[in-house]
């Protein structure tokens, strides 16, 4: 039923360098939530730290009532079991084939028969489309193929939290749509804690639950779908809608002149809120909220047109 | 200024420390089940036929060497009827153990290194311990094992070819007297010199093994912090094992009083 992450003041930084700070939220159980960022901000270094392979300097993570943080190593191998992560490259073992690659942590966890760990692999191979492709290698395939891989491998195990670092980086948007799909459906399935890292303007705004923005070394915002795409806050409206006028800039920030002179720009009308994507099968997921009830409960309008279509209303241009 | 002085200064103790504490690691992985025991046949007959060849083929002009050197300085001393004792002295105590650490790092461990280097750039070992995997107990222990297993044997291998290329310089080139070369072995050299060269190969294969795999495991920055890590990690095993020879000879020949004096 999934399992809630629980991240309270974090910090890390390289050296002198503070990647984030103060970084505090709950990602709540069995919801899809997706972490927003510009490039460089550290949304891959949160992921690390949310699995404990990177140290952060303070605070806590806590899943399970262990702080992930500072626990000892053999808890935090203990407690990575209820992970399933996909890696950005997939991350796959170079010298196995796909289905001793996918079978790897069923053979090193569990006391399967062969049998019955063919019947897993299999059936996690059929779910990411990938049947007829055990013998490959993961040198002979093709990136997409390799996340799809990395995927079934993340999920034999059947974890509680899935994290993905970029799922969609490098994919075409035909196969990031599938992959899309494929996460809602996922999530309809097992009901686990997933939590995407990306900077897919399209993922965002269909995919999740909820949202959190990653910037300027700190989270910005982080909350249900339709707060972030109903907000009228600087940041989060100009990322969300890929806009140029706002404070990001080319470099991390821009300097003061260039914010002055746009200060008393319009800035372009929020677009509308797109629907967000359902199981393929057409039975709502346990976490799925009507279109607007967000909107509805908090008294927000939403943007014109909303709630209407399902692609991503991102109008062509803008 | 005086402290980016210092930290520059103590960076190399600092590394120290931390090959130490993962040889720590590694030693605390040893036996923590269970053990990955088709891994240690892989690796042990991987790294056996990388160095088995070249072993061979570096210890016969090392015998050779050694028994014209000595046999020509013997001439004069009008002692040659010691020819093989000393040679065997020199190859097992000596040639043995270096040739073989020569060997184990500069084939075994800089593939150990390139092996586990890139596996850490593409997110390998990282994929690992979030599966909930040690990368320590699947990968380094055996590595490490299969490492001095090898190291042993080879020891054993250039002694043999050592003395038996050193044997047939002596004999055909310097006309030696073949019964004379065998009937010296036991004269000068002794049965705890074959122990302290086998227990320096143990020794050897163990540092190798543990240098590359820290090298290979720390290393960062792409391909290129792959192909630095290699080097780093021959360069490193080389030094070590030679000043860690130095120390066992020196602490063997306090110990253990020359025969036949």
């Amino acid at each position: 039923m999934g399992v809630e992450i629980k991240i309270d003041h974090l910090t890390k930084s390289f050296g002198k360098q503070m990647i984030w700070g103060d970084v505090s939220l709950t990602v709540p159980a069995g919801e899809i939530s997706v972490m927003l960022g510009p490039s460089g901000t550290g949304k891959s270094v949160l992921l690390k730290t949310l699995i404990g392979l990177l140290k952060p300097d303070s605070g806590s993570v806590i899943i399970e009532g262990t702080d992930i943080a500072s626990c000892p190593e053999k808890e935090l191998y203990e407690i990575r079991k209820l992970f399933g992560v996909l890696f950005q490259d997939g991350a796959m073992f170079g010298s196995m084939n796909l289905y001793d690659n996918v079978a790897f942590p069923l053979r090193e966890h569990t006391k399967k028969s062969e049998s019955e760990v063919r019947d897993v692999v299999m059936e996690k191979m059929d779910l990411v489309g990938l049947l007829g492709a055990e013998d490959k290698l993961p040198g002979e395939i093709s990136g997409g193929m390799r996340k799809r891989a990395g995927l079934a491998r993340a999920l034999v195990l059947d974890p509680e939290i899935v994290l993905f670092d970029e799922p969609d980086s490098g994919l075409d948007p035909v196969r990031t749509a599938f992959l899309n799909q494929l996460i809602i459906d996922l999530n309809a399935q097992i009901d686990a804690t997933f939590l995407i890292v990306t900077h897919d303007i399209n993922t965002a705004r269909t995919v999740p639950d909820n949202i959190g923005l990653l910037y300027h070394r700190h989270l910005a915002m982080f909350g249900p779908r339709e707060m972030l795409l109903a907000s009228e806050e600087p940041v989060v409206r100009q990322f969300l809608n890929a806009q140029r006028v706002g404070p990001i800039g080319m470099s991390e920030e821009k300097d003061a002149d260039e914010l002055a002179a746009e200060s008393g720009q319009e800035l372009p009308p929020l677009p509308p809120i797109p629907m967000q994507l359902e199981p393929s099968n057409g039975i709502p997921r346990r976490s799925q909220r009507e279109p607007g009830a967000w909107c509805k409960e908090n008294g927000v309008t939403p943007p014109p047109g909303s709630f209407q279509s399902a692609d991503a209303g991102l109008a062509p241009g803008t | 200024m005086a402290s980016i002085t210092s930290a520059r200064v103590l960076r190399p103790v600092g590394t120290a420390g931390k090959l130490f504490a993962f040889g720590l690691d590694v030693g605390r992985g040893l036996f923590r089940r269970p053990f990955q025991l088709r891994e240690f046949l892989q690796q042990a007959w991987f790294i056996a036929s990388v160095t088995i060849v070249p072993t061979a083929l570096v210890a016969i002009p090392f015998g050779a060497v050694i028994a014209l050197q000595v046999g020509g300085l013997i001439k004069q001393f009008g002692a040659q009827s010691f020819t093989g004792s000393a040679s065997v002295l020199a190859v097992i105590q000596q040639a043995g153990p270096i040739a073989t650490a020569l060997l184990i790092a500069g084939a075994g461990g800089s593939a150990i290194a390139a092996d586990l280097g890139a596996r850490k750039i593409r997110e390998e070992l990282d994929a690992m311990m979030v599966l909930g995997i040690d990368p320590i107990q699947r990968l380094v222990v055996p590595r490490v094992l299969a490492c001095m297993l090898v190291a042993f044997f080879l020891n054993g291998l250039v002694s043999v070819v050592g003395v038996a290329g050193g044997y047939v310089f002596n004999v055909i080139l310097q006309d030696g007297t073949p019964g004379a070369y065998i009937a010296s072995f036991t004269a000068l050299a002794q049965l705890p010199d074959l122990y302290i060269g086998l227990i320096k190969s143990l020794i050897f294969g163990l540092i190798a093994a543990i240098v590359a795999s820290y090298k290979g495991m720390s290393a960062g920055g792409g391909p290129k912090g792959v192909g630095d890590a290699v080097n780093e990690s021959v360069v490193i095993t080389f030094l070590l094992l030679f000043v860690v020879n130095f120390v066992l000879s020196t602490i063997y020949l306090q110990l253990v009083p020359p025969k036949g004096g």
